[in-house]
């Protein structure tokens, strides 16, 4: 490897880094904490079959999971302005990275309160308790933990997704990497680099989920 | 007057006629053993009864206030279900909760009793069902018979009027039924008012003072134990005693 080469990478490893930190980030957990209250909402409109809005619900998740998500991006931020309404590049793509998050995801949430043995609930009822009582104690954080593991999945697929926002000027990671290669033309080395970084985020995120799957399976196995 | 009277209550599941129109009177201090054969509709008139399910039609009677079957509103169930606790086939501990979490929930959360309190009642119920070294073990780390008196001690806690009890040995290991079953005698013994669907033929002689037989939706017979299985009137009776208690070591009909 040239001197020169590895003073780039060395040079731009903090460059790239840090809108990393600035942008990748918050745009993740920013979106995905949206995305996980839409979720759960629409998870938990659809348990308890509430008529009015279990169609509404399946329509969002059809057209969010059946268009790409830069084609979503481009409508927000590009499209919008045609009927006048303009937005900035971060919160059209907060936008679209909730709703995309928030629509994958409560399916995972409704396969994982389904996948709750019906008998909690009517054991629930018998000592008494409301729905919302059970739902809140005894449902929900068995869900969760089933949950967890897929929601870590679409956890780390956001991280990565984040990168489309290079498109809508979003100023993050991808996007800080692509004007380093402009400059210098050494993209081989430079796209690797930051592939190495998202590599690094990831592997956080996959610490992280093994920390919360033991946390969260202090009642042993499920039954 | 009995504490709880079902008249001609009526279920049907997708057009198949579960219960055709059964009666129950039960008073204060009895243990009715419900028999029958499986299909027969016993689980369904129980869980009809508590509301898991709502039975088509039928006259409901309990501590003197009458309800129409499939005409209670919510508020009512959840004050009437307050009253009574109900065990099941498969325990169905809370799988989230320690075996005191699941004895306390109901009187915590639901009754809002002071947090002391419910412990209290907590620990003496579990230590009732021999289970007081096992109050912070979760569902998964118990035996099924220990989880079912976890249920039962659940259900006492709750000082209920009546525990209905739903096949509550048929999931367990034949060698873990007796565990349950005793603690099910030393309640009926207490004078605890109890509505037992069962297969258990012990405990229906011995321990039951009533029973009821049951088939395709409808009583077959009922009355003291002793009449039942001494002198059953119905021809019914007799072949379902007989292809039960065929073998001559079961006549005796012991807990085991």
């Amino acid at each position: 490897m040239s001197e020169r080469l590895l003073g780039i990478l060395i040079d731009s490893f903090g460059k790239i880094l840090l809108p990393g930190l600035t942008m990748t980030i918050p745009l993740t957990v920013i979106s995905f904490s949206i995305g996980m209250v839409i979720a759960v909402a629409c998870a938990l409109a659809q348990f308890a079959k509430i008529r009015i809005l279990t169609p509404i619900i399946r329509f969002y998740i059809w057209v969010i999971r059946g268009t790409p998500l830069l084609v979503q991006l481009f409508i927000i931020f590009y499209g919008l302005p045609n009927v006048g309404i303009v937005l900035d590049a971060f919160p059209s793509a907060v936008i679209v990275f909730s709703l995309s998050t928030g629509a994958y995801c409560a399916e995972t949430m409704r396969a994982a309160l389904e996948s709750v043995p019906r008998g909690q609930m009517e054991a629930g009822y018998c000592v008494g308790m409301s729905y919302l009582q059970i739902m809140r104690r005894i449902v929900l954080p068995q869900a969760f933990r089933t949950a967890f593991p897929p929601l870590s999945n679409s956890l780390i697929s956001l991280v990565k997704d984040t990168s489309l926002a290079a498109n809508i000027t979003v100023v993050e990671m991808f996007m800080a990497t692509q004007r380093i290669v402009a400059r210098t033309y050494e993209a081989l080395a430079l796209y690797m680099e930051v592939a190495l970084i998202y590599l690094l985020f990831s592997t956080v995120l996959e610490q992280l989920q093994r920390y919360g799957e033991r946390k969260l399976n202090t009642y042993g196995g499920l039954k | 007057m009995p504490m709880l009277q079902v008249n001609n209550i009526r279920k049907a599941f997708d057009g198949l006629q579960v219960l055709r129109g059964v009666d129950l009177s039960v008073e204060k201090g009895d243990v009715i053993a419900i028999l029958g054969p499986s299909g027969s509709g016993k689980t369904t008139l129980l869980r009809c009864i508590n509301f898991l399910e709502t039975a088509d039609s039928g006259e409901l009677i309990f501590d003197g206030e009458h309800f129409q079957l499939g005409h209670v509103p919510h508020r009512t169930i959840a004050r009437l279900r307050k009253k009574t606790a109900f065990v099941f086939q498969n325990y169905n501990l809370f799988l989230n909760k320690t075996a005191l979490q699941n004895v306390t929930e109901g009187l915590i959360i639901a009754r809002r009793m002071p947090r002391d309190k419910a412990m209290d009642i907590g620990r003496r119920a579990l230590e009732k069902v021999g289970l007081a070294d096992r109050c912070d073990h979760y569902p998964s780390q118990l035996s099924g018979g220990q989880q079912q008196r976890v249920a039962i001690a659940r259900a006492l806690a709750t000082e209920p009027e009546i525990i209905f009890f739903d096949e509550p040995t048929s999931a367990l290991d034949p060698e873990l039924i007796g565990e349950v079953l005793s603690v099910m005698r030393q309640l009926a013994e207490e004078g605890m008012t109890m509505l037992v669907v069962t297969h258990e033929m012990g405990f229906a002689r011995n321990v039951s003072s009533k029973v009821m037989l049951m088939e395709d939706g409808v009583v077959v017979e009922s009355g003291p134990s002793r009449e039942f299985f001494s002198n059953p009137k119905e021809e019914r009776t007799r072949a379902f005693l007989r292809s039960i208690m065929g073998e001559p070591d079961l006549q005796a009909g012991r807990c085991p």
